[in-house]
C-alpha cells in the first residue's frame, strides 16, 4: 500500500508567478477542494511564523496565495531578484509544511439569521424556484456546516463552500441599489452574507444581526478563511433583542 | 493648528500611504492615487513618508490656514494660489494664519497632493489614516471633506518651524513665502494631448486572450471614460476577446492589475480596488508608473507598452532610490 509522504503529493502542482513588481502568486491547480483549501491554510501559517524582510501581508483564495512584498527591501536594495526571493521562499516553505497534524476541531460559528419576512424578501422566490417549501428551504440553509474558503469582495464578505445544490437559485436580473449589511443571499449555487451595505443582486432569504465588519476592533473580520459556520434560524424578537445588544 | 474647508472641491480626502495587513479579510489598501507625488510632498515638508495628507481631485477645495503651517503641493498643475499668488508645485510654503489657498482649471494632470509639516491627526481606523469612502472610515469621518470642515494637524514640527521663520524672515511682510529650491526629481507624469504610455507586463490570464487581443492590448489606444474613480479606471478601445469562456476563480487583485469583463472592455484596479476579483487579468502596470496612470483625467488616452518583470523592477528600485536620496540630502540640510 502506498502511503503519501508529505500532505502536498496528492495535490496539483504548485506554480508560482507574478502579479506585477510586488506580489507573488503561489496557485495549486484551479479547482475549489478543500484539500487545496487546507494547504493554502497551512502555508499562510507557515508564513505567519517565518515572516521575511519586506513581506507586506498574503491574500488567500480559493486555490490561490498571493504575497505583496516591499521590492526595496525584498532584492537588499537592488542586489537579488526580489521575485525570485520571495517565489522560492514560498516554495520552501510549501515543501516543508508540518504534516497535517490530526488538527483540532474548530469550533463552529454560530451565525443566527432571521429568515423570511421583512429581513428575507426573497425567501418565497427561491423556494418558488427551487420547488421547496419555504420551512424546507430555511432547513436545508441551516442543516450544513459551510467552510470559509476566503473572504473578499469586500471587508469581512466570505465566500461559503457547503451549499445544498437543491437551494440554487439565479442572481436577481436587476440588482439593488442597496442591501443592507448582514443580508444572507443566495447567488446561483453560492450563499454569503453581506458585510458592508452594497448595491447586489444576490436573493435575500434572511438577515443577521451579528456585525461582519468591525474596524474598530483589533480583529475587523468576524470569519476567516480556514473557519466553519453554521446558520442558526432566529425569530425576529431574538433577531431585534440581538441588534440592540449587538449595537 | 487646523485649517478650515471653506469649499470642499470635487473630491477630497484624507491619505497616507495606505492601509496595508488587512487584505485578508477583505480591507482594501486606499491610500493615494499617486503615491509618489504625496510621497515627494511629505519629503519636501520633512514628514515620513507615510503622513497623511489631502488628495485633491480636478477641482481644488479652497482652505483657510487658520495657524501658520509648513505646506507643499505636489502632482497634478491644477492652477493653485495663495492669497490670489500663483502658488508653486514641488517647494516648502511657510504660509501665515489667515492665507487662502485656491485652485483653478486643471493645466496638467487631476490630482494633486497638500502635505501639512507634522501631517494631519486625524485618529488612524486598522493602522491608517486613509479615507474608505465605501466603508466610509479612516480620514475625516470616512468621507470626502465638506465645507465647513476643520482639518486637524499637528502643526510643523521643529524643524518645520525653523524652514517657516527662515523663509518667512527672508521676506517680512509676506503672508507666503516659498522656498527657492525645488528637487531634481523626473516630472513623473507627461503632458501634452498625446496618449499617455503606461508600462505593463503580462498578467496572470494573458495566454487566456486571442492573438489578436494580446497584439491590441499593446497596440491600440485606450480612453479613460468617465466612469473611472478611486477604484479603477474604465477603459474604452478595441474590445479583448477570450479563447475561451472558462470562468476564473476569484483571486487577489492589487493596484495597476488590468482585469476584462465579458464585455471586453478592460478595468484598471485603482488605489480604492477590492481585494479579490474574479476576471481574467491581461495585464499588471508597473508600479513606477503608477503615478503617471493616476493623472490620466477621464476622458484621456492611454496606450500600454509591454515590459518585462526585471524591467518592472529596475524603474521601481530606481525611483525608490531617487527618492531616498532626495530624503536624505534634505534630512541633511533641513529637517534634521
Amino acid at each position: 500500500m502506498e502511503q503519501p509522504t508529505s500532505p502536498t503529493d496528492l495535490l496539483p502542482p504548485a506554480q508560482i508567478y507574478p502579479l506585477g513588481d510586488a506580489a507573488v502568486v503561489l496557485q495549486l491547480g484551479d479547482t475549489i477542494s478543500e484539500a487545496t483549501h487546507r494547504t493554502l491554510q497551512a502555508l499562510g501559517h507557515s508564513l505567519d511564523h517565518a515572516t521575511f524582510p519586506g513581506l507586506r501581508e498574503y491574500v488567500p483564495a480559493f486555490t490561490t496565495l498571493t504575497v505583496y512584498y516591499d521590492p526595496w527591501v525584498v532584492s537588499q536594495r537592488g542586489q537579488h531578484d526580489p521575485n525570485q526571493v520571495v517565489a522560492e521562499w514560498l516554495f520552501s516553505l510549501l515543501h516543508n509544511l508540518p504534516t497535517a497534524s490530526a488538527s483540532e476541531p474548530q469550533p463552529v460559528v454560530e451565525i443566527p439569521v432571521c429568515y423570511g419576512g421583512r429581513y428575507g424578501p426573497d425567501l418565497a422566490l427561491v423556494a418558488e424556484h427551487t420547488g421547496l417549501a419555504p420551512a424546507e428551504v430555511i432547513r436545508l440553509h441551516t442543516e450544513p456546516e459551510y467552510l470559509v474558503y476566503m473572504i473578499g469582495f469586500a471587508p469581512g464578505f466570505p465566500y461559503l463552500g457547503g451549499m445544498p445544490e437543491q437551494l440554487s437559485t439565479p442572481r436577481k436580473a436587476h440588482p439593488r441599489p442597496l442591501v443592507p449589511a448582514g443580508s444572507v443571499g443566495i447567488a446561483g449555487g453560492q450563499t454569503g452574507v453581506y458585510s458592508l451595505p452594497t448595491p447586489g443582486g444576490w436573493q435575500l432569504i434572511g438577515r443577521t444581526p451579528l456585525r461582519l465588519f468591525t474596524p474598530e476592533g483589533a480583529s475587523p473580520s468576524l470569519l476567516r478563511a480556514g473557519q466553519r459556520l453554521r446558520f442558526v434560524a432566529i425569530t425576529e424578537d431574538t433577531y431585534e433583542h440581538l441588534l440592540t445588544h449587538e449595537q | 493648528m487646523s485649517s478650515s474647508i471653506l469649499r470642499p472641491g470635487l473630491l477630497t480626502t484624507i491619505q497616507d500611504a495606505g492601509r496595508f495587513g488587512y487584505q485578508q479579510a477583505g480591507v482594501i489598501v486606499s491610500g493615494p492615487m499617486d503615491p509618489w507625488a504625496l510621497r515627494l510632498a511629505n519629503l519636501l515638508v520633512g514628514n515620513p513618508p507615510n503622513a497623511a495628507g489631502l488628495e485633491i481631485t480636478l477641482l481644488g477645495p479652497t482652505i483657510r490656514f487658520e495657524a501658520d503651517h509648513l505646506i507643499c503641493l505636489s502632482g497634478a498643475d491644477l492652477s493653485a494660489t495663495l492669497d490670489g499668488q500663483q502658488l508653486p508645485l514641488n517647494r516648502p510654503v511657510a504660509v501665515q494664519q489667515g492665507s487662502t489657498l485656491a485652485f483653478g482649471a486643471a493645466r496638467m494632470g487631476c490630482r494633486t497632493y497638500l502635505a501639512f509639516s507634522g501631517g494631519l491627526t486625524v485618529p488612524a481606523v486598522l493602522g491608517s489614516q486613509s479615507t474608505y469612502l465605501r466603508a466610509q472610515l479612516g480620514g475625516l469621518e470616512g468621507r470626502a471633506l465638506r465645507a465647513g470642515n476643520v482639518l486637524p494637524a499637528a502643526g510643523p514640527t521643529p524643524a518645520g518651524k525653523r524652514l517657516h521663520q527662515q523663509l518667512l524672515g527672508q521676506y517680512p511682510g509676506q503672508n507666503w513665502v516659498a522656498a527657492r529650491w525645488y528637487p531634481a526629481v523626473e516630472p513623473a507624469f507627461a503632458s501634452g494631448g498625446n496618449a499617455i504610455t503606461i508600462r505593463a507586463i503580462r498578467g496572470p490570464e494573458y495566454e487566456l486572450f486571442t492573438p489578436a487581443s494580446q497584439q491590441n492590448f499593446w497596440r491600440e489606444e485606450f480612453l479613460v471614460t468617465p466612469h473611472s474613480d478611486r477604484m479603477g479606471y474604465r477603459l474604452a478601445g478595441p474590445g479583448l476577446d477570450r479563447r475561451t469562456e472558462r470562468e476564473i476563480l476569484s483571486s487577489a487583485v492589487t493596484f495597476g492589475t488590468v482585469q476584462v469583463p465579458a464585455s471586453g472592455e478592460p478595468i484598471v484596479l485603482m488605489a480604492d480596488h477590492q481585494t479579490t476579483g474574479g476576471y481574467p487579468r491581461i495585464g499588471q502596470v508597473i508600479s513606477a508608473d503608477f503615478s503617471q496612470l493616476a493623472q490620466v483625467p477621464p476622458g484621456g488616452r492611454l496606450r500600454f507598452q509591454e515590459v518585462s518583470l526585471s524591467e518592472a523592477h529596475y524603474w521601481s528600485l530606481r525611483q525608490e532610490k531617487q527618492l531616498q536620496q532626495l530624503q536624505r540630502a534634505l534630512a541633511l540640510r533641513y529637517y534634521q
